[in-house]
């Protein structure tokens, strides 16, 4: 058993995305006909998980499916491609990190968009699992790093998601509400960035309502003030008839597509990672830890807060602009407890204090959500169930406190003793 | 002309005064001692020069500015660096990461840099990287700097908070109790350190202590405060044999 893990931990990670890439390749070309031979009623759409609980007879044959595609193919190809994948990632890193880094993300996309292809289901779900990465990393800069409790994502997502809807639809849609389209259309995927930005911005002005005032006195009265701040954006939404009140909002153009949902989401966790290695953003744990002895260490802790606030609301702002577009219809309901609760659960599962975290806890609770989903109200004992199990062992969550190191992770990894 | 320069500064918390007509006067390069029995105000007068409480009266002026009411970063900006009496570390961070962030007010790489990783930065974090190398050097813990702080012994504890005193580039260092809780042989060693920061960096040091060893070793001018007022200032010898300090910390003999 432990052979078999140290074998495996010599696998690069470019070793472990070209596996990925021959299985999915693999399900495109026999996952149809494997499928009906072993008695399922189509492709299973997320590894058989829903074809489970809908059928128990068919549990065998899901798993064996996963196998069959999945496991198998990747572990094989992992294991048996070593040698050629090390020295790959050797020669990709000497060459230089920016290529590396560039080929790994091709990489990436390309397992995703195959594995997607096969059903509008598949986009759905990867699209909205991304989406929940940016809102769990944004939210795990305030609680986790920083060390505050927020509750005002679902807030910062709403104002992202109907300022770029009304961008998007006033600018670009010939729309009953807001009348023809002030733009040619084919200007619309360039205008877009535009939008989810100008949500971003607008979410982060709206932040200050909440950072000056909790920030100016130490304790638990962010908590306070920004469920106070969720709940005033969600009214005020419900009372704008300007955008249709609580009926919502629809008709937003289909931009969101998977690419541009992955490159925002790639986009955010660099420059979050960025923030949170730097020694300006070590300052939100100096803050955390001991308020006190920042301050005396000369660093501005005030100005730190307020900054580390508005940086995440930016970042949950965008995330609800892409959200709105994903779906291509908003509703101010969609902003409310539950969406916290939910955000809340992905980051303490994932980890605090951790971008690994928040990708596995976003991952994990997104995921397992739509696997659960057959499980109707049921979904929503397990799931907390989960978050409670982990928060008894795991206090601080599942990855908690650690760095994501890029080189680290593209390096090549050689065996630390070959002879044996 | 003095580094620190304080003018009847006085301070109540309510209706309880704890500071009382203070005046003190520091020069570059010199180490004073601030002595007194327990809940003497000691420990709130560094509290005061810091920033962490303004002043109810009185003024303090640090290289010729006023400093009172400032906010403390802007304080220790100026130069003027502490330890804390009671070890007030960063748990989740490791010793290299402490001295690193004690040098937050000469970044100027700024958010943008912070973002998105500019050569700026990256030239900046490894300047300051080296020069907390160098202190860690100074200090004896270099082999340390990976370590989260709450793993280690008291004595290197104490070490970490020194470095990253130093590391804010200080003219003027505040010592709150320094050996507190250390054993006579810890003792000995942090006595060197604070040596050895004084002669190489040429810092005016305050010391809070208890340890009449520490302060009549290290100390060219010592003050001895009772009841938040000076009761006696000069050299070791002339406070060693001042009535008045041998009455506040023993008590009047009182024979029947």
């Amino acid at each position: 058993m432990r052979s078999v893990r140290a074998s495996f931990s010599q696998v690069p990670l470019v070793g472990w995305l070209l596996s990925a890439l021959v299985a999915v390749t693999l399900e495109h070309l026999v996952g149809a006909p494997v499928a009906l031979a072993l008695g399922l009623p189509r492709v299973p759409v997320l590894f058989g998980f829903l074809i489970m609980f809908a059928t128990p007879t068919l549990i065998p044959s899901a798993i064996l499916y996963t196998l069959c595609i999945y496991a198998v193919p990747i572990a094989g190809t992992a294991w048996l491609g070593t040698p050629v994948t090390n020295r790959l990632a050797a020669e990709l890193f000497r060459l230089s990190k920016v290529i590396s880094v560039a080929v790994h993300l091709f990489l990436l996309y390309a397992v995703l968009h195959l594995w997607a292809e096969l059903s509008d289901y598949r986009v759905l779900v990867l699209r909205l699992t991304m989406i929940a990465i940016m809102v769990t990393l944004s939210l795990n800069v305030i609680n986790g790093y920083m060390g505050q409790f927020s509750c005002s994502h679902p807030g910062f997502m709403a104002l992202g998601a109907y300022v770029a809807s009304v961008f998007t639809v006033v600018l670009f849609v010939d729309d009953g509400l807001f009348g023809p389209a002030w733009l040619p259309p084919f200007l619309g995927p360039f205008m877009f960035p535009i939008a989810l930005i100008l949500g971003g911005l607008v979410a982060s002005f709206a932040a200050l309502a909440v950072a000056i005032p909790s920030f100016r006195t130490r304790g638990d009265y962010l908590a306070v003030i920004s469920l106070a701040f969720m709940f005033i954006v969600k009214s005020l939404i419900e009372n704008l008839e300007v955008v249709r009140g609580p009926r919502g909002l629809s008709g937003q153009p289909e931009w969101a597509t998977l690419p541009t949902v992955f490159l925002w989401t790639v986009a955010c966790v660099w420059i979050v990672n960025n923030f949170v290695r730097s020694t300006m953003g070590k300052a939100l744990n100096a803050v955390r830890d001991n308020e006190t002895a920042a301050e005396a260490m000369t660093v501005n802790t005030r100005r730190t807060k307020i900054v580390a606030f508005l940086f995440a609301a930016f970042w949950a702002g965008v995330a609800g602009g892409l959200f709105a577009h994903v779906l291509g219809y908003v509703n101010p309901g969609t902003f409310g407890i539950q969406k916290l609760a939910e955000v809340l659960a992905m980051v303490y599962f994932g980890g605090l204090n951790s971008v690994y975290g928040a990708i596995v806890g976003a991952v994990s609770i997104s995921l397992l959500g739509e696997a659960l989903r057959p499980l109707e109200i049921l979904k929503w004992i397990v799931i907390p169930l989960l978050v409670i199990l982990v928060m008894i062992f795991r206090p601080t969550g599942l990855i908690a406190f650690t760095d994501l190191n890029v080189t680290n992770l593209i390096k090549p990894k050689h065996s630390p003793d070959p002879g044996v | 002309m003095s580094l620190l320069r304080i003018h009847k500064m006085t301070h109540s918390f309510g209706g309880l005064r704890v500071v009382h007509n203070y005046n003190v006067e520091i020069r570059s390069g010199q180490i004073m001692g601030l002595i007194g029995p327990n809940g003497a105000g000691k420990t709130t007068i560094f509290n005061l020069i810091t920033g962490m409480y303004t002043p109810t009266e009185g003024q303090i002026l640090f290289d010729g500015k006023i400093i009172s009411g400032l906010q403390p970063h802007q304080i220790a900006s100026l130069g003027l660096s502490r330890t804390f009496q009671n070890l007030l570390l960063w748990r989740h961070m490791t010793v290299l990461e402490h001295v690193k962030m004690a040098h937050y007010s000469k970044i100027r790489y700024g958010l943008l840099g912070a973002f998105f990783g500019t050569p700026k930065r990256h030239r900046e974090e490894a300047e300051i990287e080296k020069s907390a190398h160098m202190l860690l050097d100074m200090m004896g813990i270099r082999h340390l700097s990976d370590q989260v702080v709450i793993n280690l012994p008291y004595g290197a504890q104490r070490r970490v908070e020194m470095a990253r005193a130093l590391a804010t580039d200080p003219k003027l260092l505040l010592l709150d109790e320094p050996t507190a809780g250390m054993n006579p042989e810890e003792l000995v060693r942090i006595m060197e350190v604070i040596r050895r920061v004084h002669d190489e960096l040429g810092l005016a040091i305050f010391l809070i202590e208890h340890r009449m060893k520490v302060v009549m070793e290290l100390c060219e001018t010592i003050q001895t405060l009772s009841f938040g007022e000076v009761i006696a200032e000069g050299t070791p010898e002339e406070i060693q044999n001042d009535p008045g300090v041998i009455d506040a910390y023993l008590g009047t003999a009182t024979v029947i």
